[in-house]
């Protein structure tokens, strides 16, 4: 009952902001540099942890090996990855690396750094075609 | 060396590559005088990175370990040992320390050169303490003409005005991809240097450069480049055979141009992507190279290795060991005039791990 009253309240409101021509369909060009702007924020912390000695406990970054993040090739993910035995997705791959190379701490999929470094190795990539499960 | 004292030789190296073979380069030299064969062995890149007191990244210390005991097994002994350069990650003393010690169980004569991670923090001064040794210098060895050079240098201003610390110097040249770099160079007074040293031999002596960046331009993103690349080639033309080899580039490269081959050596530390599968910027590989495997991580001395090079009357064939693949092997082709793999080098005989994308 009480859901459907504010939302019986909200309805001018909402009906006012539509005839503004902001429905939630439209966006202008203003908004789509603005999330570009966000997404390269994250690419940008992507490639400040990807170059950062102290994401692992040795002093060794992902750059080292991977400079550009190149031959990381995230168009083929997820695949099978014969030494794990199984398919897996691009963020594992990384935990791998987090966990041996760079004798570090693993991640969560969701945890803010790992999407920036998954960002920014994604973004070196920007343009070729997905290729998922390619070897 | 007898034919059958070779076949010997290529037993023991096959064995060797059967049972985990070494991240370093075995180069044998020989020439149409049998008596004036002989061989080294060529290690590069080891990077040995220090963490904290005592500490070194176990990774790239085992592939310098493995390298030095390997090669101290050889058989036969080789001459003496190349170093490439790359040493150390951050030219510290520690880490030149460290990677000194760990070269010092070799049973051979050593012959360095600087890598940029040697040299960017104090321009190779605790480099040349400890290896006794000016920046570049050349020996002659059984009538072959070795010319030792310190490649990685840059502009004056890069190096002497543009950074507040030598730390923070020695930083921005150890980022392989980082655009606040510089491209490598020999440099005007080291070519003049080249130029009065080549003087006085014979242009039909072979000429084997070492250089830690290719004398070649490759891809400027990573430094597998060297800017005043075409001025060396010059220099070096009027002599018949020449061979460059040389570090960096943590991978197999081979090349010809005019009468100079150009042959890379591994890391023992890790191996680098083809600039090819970097997808935004244009690079230069040689045509002619047939990548090496692409790199398994889950094993980490793979696509580290060791090549060892016959030079036939001044040309080389090449014989890349790698440590869980199968061994390469790049000779000169006479009918060609240019060094080609021997299984691989018809793009029909490829295999699919050598497809880097």
């Amino acid at each position: 009952m009480r859901k459907k009253f504010i939302i019986t309240a909200l309805a001018p409101v909402l009906f006012a902001l539509g005839a503004g021509n902001l429905g939630g369909d439209e966006f202008d060009q203003e908004d789509i540099d603005r999330w570009q702007e966000q997404f390269m924020q994250v690419v940008q912390e992507g490639r400040a942890l990807w170059t950062d000695g102290t994401l692992g406990s040795n002093g060794v970054a992902c750059a080292q090996c991977h400079p550009n993040a190149a031959n990381t090739h995230p168009e083929t993910y997820p695949k099978f990855q014969k030494q794990m035995g199984r398919v897996v997705d691009l963020w594992e791959m990384f935990n791998w690396c987090l966990q041996h190379p760079l004798e570090g701490e693993e991640l969560a999929a969701d945890d803010d750094k790992m999407i920036a470094l998954i960002a920014y190795a994604r973004h070196e990539r920007r343009g070729v075609a997905l290729e998922p499960g390619k070897h | 060396m007898t034919q059958s004292n070779r076949r010997k030789f290529m037993q023991r190296a096959a064995s060797m590559a059967a049972v985990g073979t070494l991240p370093l380069t075995y180069v044998k030299l020989g020439r149409s005088e049998q008596s004036a064969e002989f061989s080294f062995a060529f290690l590069s890149d080891s990077h040995i990175q220090h963490i904290r007191g005592n500490e070194f990244v176990r990774n790239w210390d085992r592939g310098l370990i493995r390298a030095v005991a390997e090669t101290n097994l050889l058989n036969p002994k080789p001459d003496f040992v190349i170093y490439g350069g790359d040493l150390a990650q951050l030219g510290t003393k520690p880490e030149l320390d460290h990677g000194a010690e760990l070269l010092s169980a070799l049973n051979y004569d050593i012959h360095p050169i600087l890598g940029e991670h040697d040299y960017y923090l104090d321009l190779g001064e605790y480099w040349s303490d400890i290896f006794k040794r000016p920046h570049y210098y050349s020996f002659d060895h059984k009538g072959v003409h070795f010319v030792m050079l310190n490649s990685i240098l840059t502009y004056d201003e890069w190096t002497f005005e543009r950074w507040p610390t030598a730390e923070q110097r020695m930083n921005e040249m150890a980022g392989l991809d980082n655009p606040n770099g510089s491209p490598f160079l020999v440099g005007d007074p080291q070519r003049e240097w080249l130029k009065k040293d080549l003087a006085e031999v014979d242009k039909s002596t072979p000429i084997v450069v070492v250089s830690h960046s290719p004398l070649q331009k490759i891809y400027k993103g990573w430094n597998f480049w060297t800017d005043d690349a075409e001025q060396m080639q010059a220099i070096l033309a009027p002599f018949d055979k020449v061979t460059v080899l040389y570090g960096h580039v943590h991978q197999i490269q081979y090349n010809q141009i005019g009468n100079i081959s150009f042959t890379s050596a591994m890391a023992t530390a890790w191996p680098w992507p083809y600039p090819g599968s970097y997808a935004q910027a244009e690079h230069f590989l040689p045509v002619l190279t047939v990548p090496m495997n692409r790199a398994d991580p889950f094993f980490e001395r793979d696509a580290t290795g060791w090549q060892f090079v016959d030079v036939h009357t001044g040309r080389a064939a090449v014989h890349y060991n790698l440590y869980d693949n199968a061994v390469r092997t790049v000779a000169w082709n006479e009918d060609t005039g240019r060094p080609e793999d021997s299984v691989f080098q018809d793009p029909a005989a490829r295999i699919p791990p050598q497809q880097h994308y």
